[in-house]
C-alpha cells in the first residue's frame, strides 16, 4: 500500500516567497489498484510522482510504502524496495543500447534476449528493429518514450509509476500499451499509478485522482469521478461555450 | 615472457596463449617470438629497429598480431613498423603497447607504423594502448601511424587508451585513394595527471574517397586532453569528424576539429561536443536501483565501448 500523507513540496519565487508547487496531498493506494492521476498541466502530478521515487525531496510531509516510511530514503533504495518510475521525457544516452538498459531494468546482467524483446513488443516496438539500438539522439521521442515503458516492465516492481505514458506515442503503439496496462492490472500482483489525460486510460482505472493547484481536488472510484471531469472540460470554459 | 607479461598482452590483445596466423611478441625492446604463414611474412629491418610485414596480395581471413610489452623500467623503445598490404587482400591486424613500470624512472614506447594498403585490400586494424605498475616512473606512449590508401582500398582503425598511460601525443595521417575508405575510431579515458594528444589528418585524395573520425573520450580527475583531428578534401569526396568527450571533475579538454576542402564537391562534417555526464541518466539509472557510483560507471562504460 502507498500512503502519503500531508505531503508539500515548495520551491522558492524570485521574491523569495514560498511557493507551493504541492501543498497538503493526502492520497492511499491500495495494493494491486490501478489508480490514475490526472488534472490541468502545472498542478503538481509529476513533482508528486518524483516525490514518490526520491527525484525530488518533499518539503513535509510523510511517504509510505508497503508500511514503510521512504520518504528519505534514496533513489537506489526506494528502487529495490519496488517503487518504479517511468519518466515523463526521458534521458537518452550514447552507447548505451536498448538491450543494456533493459537488463539493467531487470536486474539481470544476462538477460536472454527473448526476455527483452518481449518487454519491447508490449509497448508496441518491434524487437529486432530496436534491441541492439542505442538509446541516443537517433531515436525519436516516441520511440525513446516506448523503450522508458519497457523498462518499467522488465523492473516488475511492486509500485509502477507512468508519467503521461501516451505522450509522443502513436495511435497503434497507444493501443498496445493500454491493453499491456491492461494486462499487468488483472495479475493483481502490481499497484499503478498513471499521470494521463487520455481517456482510455482513464477508462481502465479503478480509482482517479484529481490534482489542482498542487492539491487532491477529487479522489474516487472511476464511476463516480469521470463523469464529473467530462462535464467541466467543455462547459467550464466561457470562450468555447460561445464557439 | 613472464606472468606479468603475459597479463599486459591478455590486456593489449586479448591474447592468453601465442594466437592463430602470423605473429611477432617484441618484449622490452627485443624480438621474443615471431611466426609467419604462407601468406604472411614478417622480417626485421636491418638499419633500424622494427619489422615489415608483408601480407601477399589476395590473401583473405588471415590475420597478424604484433603486440609490444615494456616491463622495464627505464627504457626507451622506439619502434619501426612498416606494413605491406597486397592487392585485394583482407586481414585484420592487432598491435598494441602495454607498460608494467615498476621503478621511478620513466617506460616510453614510441610505434611509428606505416600501412600501404593495396588496390581493393581491406585492413582492420585494432591498437590498444595500457599502462600500470605501483613504480612512480612516468608510462609514456608516443604513437605515430601513416596510411596510404590505394584505389578502393579500405582500413577501419579501432584505436582505444583506456588504462594507465601517464603521456601521449598520438599522431595518425591517412592518404586515401580514389573510392577508398578511411575509418578512425578513437577511445580515449585519461584520469590523475595524464596528458592525452591525438592530431588525426585524414586528406581524401581521389574522387569518392570516403573519411570518417569517431572520437570519444572521458577525462576525468586533473588530467588533460587535447584532440586535433583534420579532414581534408582534395576532390569530389565525403567526409566526417565526430568528437564527443565526456569531461569530469578537475579534468579540461580541448577540442579542435577541422575541415578543409579543397575541392567543389568535397563534403565535409564536423561536429564536436564536450559535456559533463547529465543528471537525468544517472538519475534515471538509481531509479533502476543502481547506486550513483554504479550508475556512473555503467555510463561511462557505454559511452567508451
Amino acid at each position: 500500500m502507498l500512503e502519503i500523507s500531508h505531503l508539500r513540496y515548495d520551491v522558492t519565487a524570485e521574491d523569495g516567497s514560498d511557493l507551493g508547487i504541492l501543498r497538503d496531498v493526502d492520497l492511499t493506494v491500495p495494493d494491486g489498484r490501478l489508480v490514475v492521476i490526472t488534472g490541468p498541466n502545472g498542478g503538481g502530478k509529476t513533482t508528486l510522482a518524483r516525490s514518490i521515487m526520491g527525484l525530488n525531496q518533499p518539503t513535509d510531509g510523510t511517504i509510505r510504502w508497503n508500511g514503510q516510511d521512504i520518504t528519505h530514503m534514496s533513489i537506489t533504495d526506494r528502487a529495490k524496495a519496488g517503487v518504479s518510475y517511468g519518466f515523463q521525457q526521458p534521458p537518452r544516452f550514447k552507447g548505451l543500447k536498448v538491450k543494456d538498459l533493459i537488463a539493467l531494468a531487470a536486474g539481470k546482467p544476462d538477460l536472454a534476449p527473448g526476455e527483452g524483446c518481449r518487454y519491447l513488443t508490449q509497448v508496441g516496438l518491434c524487437a529486432d528493429d530496436y534491441i541492439d539500438r542505442e538509446v541516443d539522439a537517433s531515436l525519436s521521442g516516441g520511440e525513446v518514450k516506448r523503450i522508458e515503458i519497457a523498462t518499467i516492465l522488465a523492473r516488475r516492481a511492486g509500485l509502477m509509476i507512468f508519467d503521461e505514458p501516451e505522450a509522443g506515442i502513436d495511435l497503434w503503439s497507444f493501443a498496445k500499451l493500454t491493453e499491456t496496462f491492461e494486462a499487468i492490472h488483472k495479475t493483481g500482483e502490481y499497484t499503478l499509478l498513471i499521470i494521463s489525460h487520455q481517456e482510455r486510460i482513464i477508462q481502465l482505472a479503478d480509482e482517479i485522482v484529481v490534482i489542482e493547484k498542487g492539491e487532491v481536488a477529487k479522489h474516487g472510484p472511476r464511476e463516480e469521478v469521470f463523469p464529473q471531469i467530462m462535464a467541466r472540460t467543455i462547459p467550464g470554459c466561457g470562450y468555447m461555450k460561445e464557439a | 615472457m613472464d606472468k606479468t607479461e603475459w597479463k599486459i598482452l591478455k590486456e593489449i590483445a586479448d591474447l592468453e596463449k601465442t594466437p592463430q596466423g602470423a605473429y611477432n611478441f617484441r618484449v622490452n625492446g627485443q624480438l621474443d617470438s615471431r611466426h609467419t604463414t604462407a601468406n604472411i611474412d614478417i622480417v626485421s629491418k636491418t638499419d633500424k629497429p622494427g619489422i615489415d610485414i608483408i601480407v601477399k596480395p589476395g590473401t583473405k581471413g588471415e590475420s597478424v598480431h604484433i603486440p609490444v610489452v615494456l616491463s622495464m623500467t627505464g627504457l626507451t623503445d622506439v619502434v619501426y613498423n612498416d606494413f605491406y598490404i597486397g592487392e585485394g587482400a583482407d586481414v585484420d591486424i592487432v598491435a598494441g603497447c602495454g607498460i608494467h613500470n615498476t621503478g621511478c624512472e620513466t617506460a616510453q614506447h614510441d610505434g611509428i607504423h606505416v600501412f600501404h594498403v593495396g588496390k581493393n585490400a581491406k585492413v582492420r586494424y585494432v591498437e590498444r594502448h595500457y599502462g600500470e605498475g605501483p613504480g612512480t616512473g612516468e608510462r609514456v606512449l608516443n604513437p605515430r601511424t601513416e596510411v596510404y590508401l590505394d584505389e578502393g582500398a579500405s582500413i577501419t582503425m579501432e584505436m582505444t587508451q583506456i588504462r594507465g598511460v601517464d603521456s601521449t601525443v598520438r599522431d595518425t595521417v591517412a592518404v586515401v585513394g580514389a573510392g577508398g575508405e578511411c575509418i578512425m575510431n578513437e577511445k580515449l579515458l585519461t584520469d590523475g595527471t595524464q596528458h592525452a594528444e591525438s592530431n588525426m589528418e585524414i586528406i581524401l585524395d581521389g574522387a569518392d574517397a570516403t573519411g570518417r573520425v569517431v572520437s570519444r573520450s572521458v577525462a576525468k580527475g586533473d588530467s588533460v586532453q587535447v584532440f586535433h583531428p583534420c579532414m581534408t578534401g582534395k576532390a569530389k569526396c565525403f567526409g566526417h569528424v565526430q568528437c564527443d568527450s565526456i569531461i569530469m571533475d578537475n579534468a579540461k579538454i580541448k577540442s579542435i576539429p577541422a575541415i578543409d576542402a579543397q575541392d567543389l564537391d568535397a563534403q565535409l562534417i564536423h561536429e564536436a561536443a564536450i559535456g559533463k555526464i547529465a543528471g537525468d541518466q544517472i538519475l534515471k539509472l538509481m531509479t533502476l536501483g543502481l547506486t550513483e557510483e554504479e550508475a556512473e560507471e555503467k555510463i561511462l562504460e557505454g559511452f567508451l565501448e
